[in-house]
């Protein structure tokens, strides 16, 4: 068990630079997610803190050892593979005990780890047979599995859950969050699906292109995106995005319509200034379809291009400010295709972010 | 067309080629247990009035027509030279192998390609330039040369086919191994060797039975019974005015055994090997 830290890691391929000097402090037995779009770095990271990968510069720590020149077997990390990467030619009690067995570790004390590891993930039943008999979800507890046997100080996840079909996947969420609870790890984590990053993480890591863009816990990403980029990524829908210019404290859009600042910046922006407006499908609901919340609120009429009903609520389409944008509607009623609604925007929870650099404007 | 006429039809044409791929193997064999004047009966006895060990008795040196064909030298020099370059194709050939599946490294393509187009020279047309060098660097009629020679032969072959089975095997697994605590060599033992074993048995029993059959460059480079091997000593068997068909066939009987028995042994791997289906994660 112990912190991981990164400090001004580089990673270049030749001239090409991949990850570009990154910053990062992991908590002892702290939950961390790495979440980006393909290509933001995020395997790359977590494949320079397994070993896989040189390090270009910075320098990576485990505990108090800087790991640099480490070979991965030097670092007491264990990682479960995207497609599980398990011993096709062993049964699952020599993949569960392979380390173990490598490790020159007793026959009695071997079996013993394999037993309890295999008690944890129900695979007591499964320990005589091999991979290729077993389905994707046993194959994945399988690869924790061999993951947790050792106690390692470190866990890393490179996007386990992607090979598995969407139910299979809320499932071994579940799973995997629970696991973290019984065997108190340091675990970072990757993947591309912000569900998984926002349910499953203590802190989310926000990379793209190399960079991170934000460290927060789960709600503070949602909450206070630092750029439009995160703003777009985190959340499902994502965030509502409309560009406008400010004058006399409200944004005006390129259709003409405007909506007030919210609040929090009343009389802080210059008029004139390209800014963009964001604010959640969350926030955004037909007046007698709301839930009962009290706030600044602003009506506005928009005409609804088309419903999509999920039951308990609907997800409205419509367009402001000559982008698409959707609203959400509780307890919904079929809604024509054309009907116009009187929609009450809750302003103090609606963000703004400038045009140009794309950065949120809040302080 | 009824099933049944289908069946047949297919049977007697698998029989007819079957024949025709089997004829000299059999008539081979047939003669191996003849005397030398039924083989040359004309027009051919099929069926063999009598069948007689004594061919066998004579080349190694029993009963009254003695041969003097050193068949004993020329079995352990095919032995060894066979044994001897397999093993380094397939070392070599393994490591090449491995290295051109997961490694990048420069002008790996062009090497690769270059390895490929070495096996559409005919070795024959290489035998003089062969022989000149061997011959300036005293390796002429040594067991020694004839290993090099195949080896060289062997090992792009070996290289290509065990290339493909490392390529099927995820380099993810290579990587869980070195994470749980193996060296790369330790991860390469332990992991991909078993995993790509078809491969490389296949790879060794085509090495072998190259080494094994080769004539046309064997009988270049080897003189005496230090290195002559099977296959060369067959010439033995043709003097000035004669050849002894029997004796010849029962040797050609000798070097078939142990090619054979190779292998049904290594069978199993073998048509893995081939189908490609040897992996699967």
């Amino acid at each position: 068990m112990a912190e991981v830290s990164l400090k001004n890691v580089v990673k270049r391929y030749g001239a090409l630079e991949v990850v570009h000097g990154i910053d990062l402090e992991i908590a002892h037995n702290e939950f961390v997610v790495l979440v980006g779009p393909s290509g933001c770095g995020k395997s790359t990271t977590l494949r320079m803190i397994a070993g896989l990968e040189d390090i270009s510069d910075g320098e990576i720590a485990i505990g108090d050892k800087v790991v640099n020149m480490l070979p991965p077997r030097k670092r007491n990390i264990s990682m479960v593979f995207q497609n599980y990467a398990l011993y096709p030619h062993m049964s699952v009690r020599e993949n569960l005990g392979f380390s173990l067995k490598i490790a020159k570790r007793a026959p009695e004390d071997i079996t013993k780890a394999v037993d309890d590891a295999a008690d944890i993930l129900g695979l007591t039943e499964l320990l005589e047979r091999t991979p290729a008999e077993l389905s994707g979800g046993q194959r994945q507890r399988v690869a924790m599995g061999r993951a947790i046997v050792r106690h390692p100080d470190v866990f890393l996840f490179d996007e386990p859950l992607s090979n598995l079909d969407a139910k299979l996947r809320t499932q071994m969420r579940v799973e995997i969050k629970k696991l973290h609870s019984k065997v108190k790890t340091t675990i970072v984590y990757v993947t591309h699906d912000q569900i998984e990053a926002m349910t499953l993480a203590d802190r989310i890591v926000i990379m793209k292109d190399g960079h991170i863009v934000q460290i927060g816990t789960p709600l503070e990403v949602f909450e206070r995106p630092v750029d439009t980029f995160v703003a777009g990524f985190i959340g499902s829908p994502p965030m509502n995005l409309i560009e406008g210019s400010v004058k006399d404290d409200h944004v005006v859009f390129s259709d003409g319509r405007s909506l007030p600042v919210p609040p929090d910046f009343t009389g802080k922006i210059a008029n004139g200034r390209r800014v963009v407006f964001g604010f959640r499908a969350d926030v955004l609901m037909p007046k007698g379809h709301t839930l009962a919340e009290s706030g600044v609120l602003h009506d506005i009429d928009l005409t609804i291009d088309m419903a999509e009903p999920l039951g308990s609520e609907s997800i409205l389409l419509t367009t402001l400010g000559g982008q698409d944008i959707q609203a959400r509607m509780h307890n919904p009623r079929p809604v024509t295709s054309g009907e116009v609604l009187t929609c009450e925007l809750h302003l103090e929870k609606c963000h703004l972010f400038d045009a140009d650099t794309t950065q949120s404007l809040r302080g | 067309m009824p099933s049944r006429t289908k069946d047949i039809l297919i049977w007697i044409t698998t029989f007819m080629i079957m024949l025709i791929i089997c004829m000299p193997g059999l008539w081979i064999i047939l003669s191996a247990f003849r005397t030398n004047g039924e083989i040359l009966t004309k027009p051919a006895i099929w069926i063999p009035e009598t069948l007689t060990l004594d061919n066998f008795r004579a080349i190694f040196g029993y009963g009254e027509n003695v041969v003097g064909v050193p068949v004993a030298s020329y079995f352990r020099n095919s032995i060894i030279i066979s044994a001897t370059s397999t093993f380094l194709a397939v070392f070599i050939g393994m490591t090449g192998g491995y290295a051109f599946a997961r490694y990048r490294f420069p002008g790996k393509g062009s090497t690769f390609l270059w390895l490929m187009l070495s096996r559409t020279v005919p070795g024959i047309a290489l035998s003089l330039p062969i022989f000149i060098i061997w011959s300036r660097m005293g390796i002429i009629d040594t067991k020694f040369g004839v290993i090099l020679v195949y080896t060289a032969i062997n090992v792009p072959f070996t290289i290509w086919l065990t290339e493909g089975f490392f390529r099927q095997v995820p380099q993810d697994l290579n990587e869980a191994a070195q994470i749980d605590g193996c060296t790369r060599w330790e991860a390469f033992w332990k992991i991909e060797f078993p995993l790509a074993k078809s491969g490389i048995a296949s790879a060794g029993i085509f090495a072998f039975l190259t080494s094994w059959n080769e004539y046309a460059l064997a009988s270049q480079l080897t003189r005496s019974t230090d290195s002559k091997t099977l296959p060369v000593g067959l010439m033995d068997f043709t003097a000035q005015f004669t050849i002894d068909w029997a004796g010849m066939c029962a040797m050609a009987v000798i070097i078939i055994i142990p090619a054979l028995i190779l292998t049904f042994l290594v069978q199993k791997h073998l048509i893995a090997g081939l189908t490609f289906g040897g992996v699967k994660g």
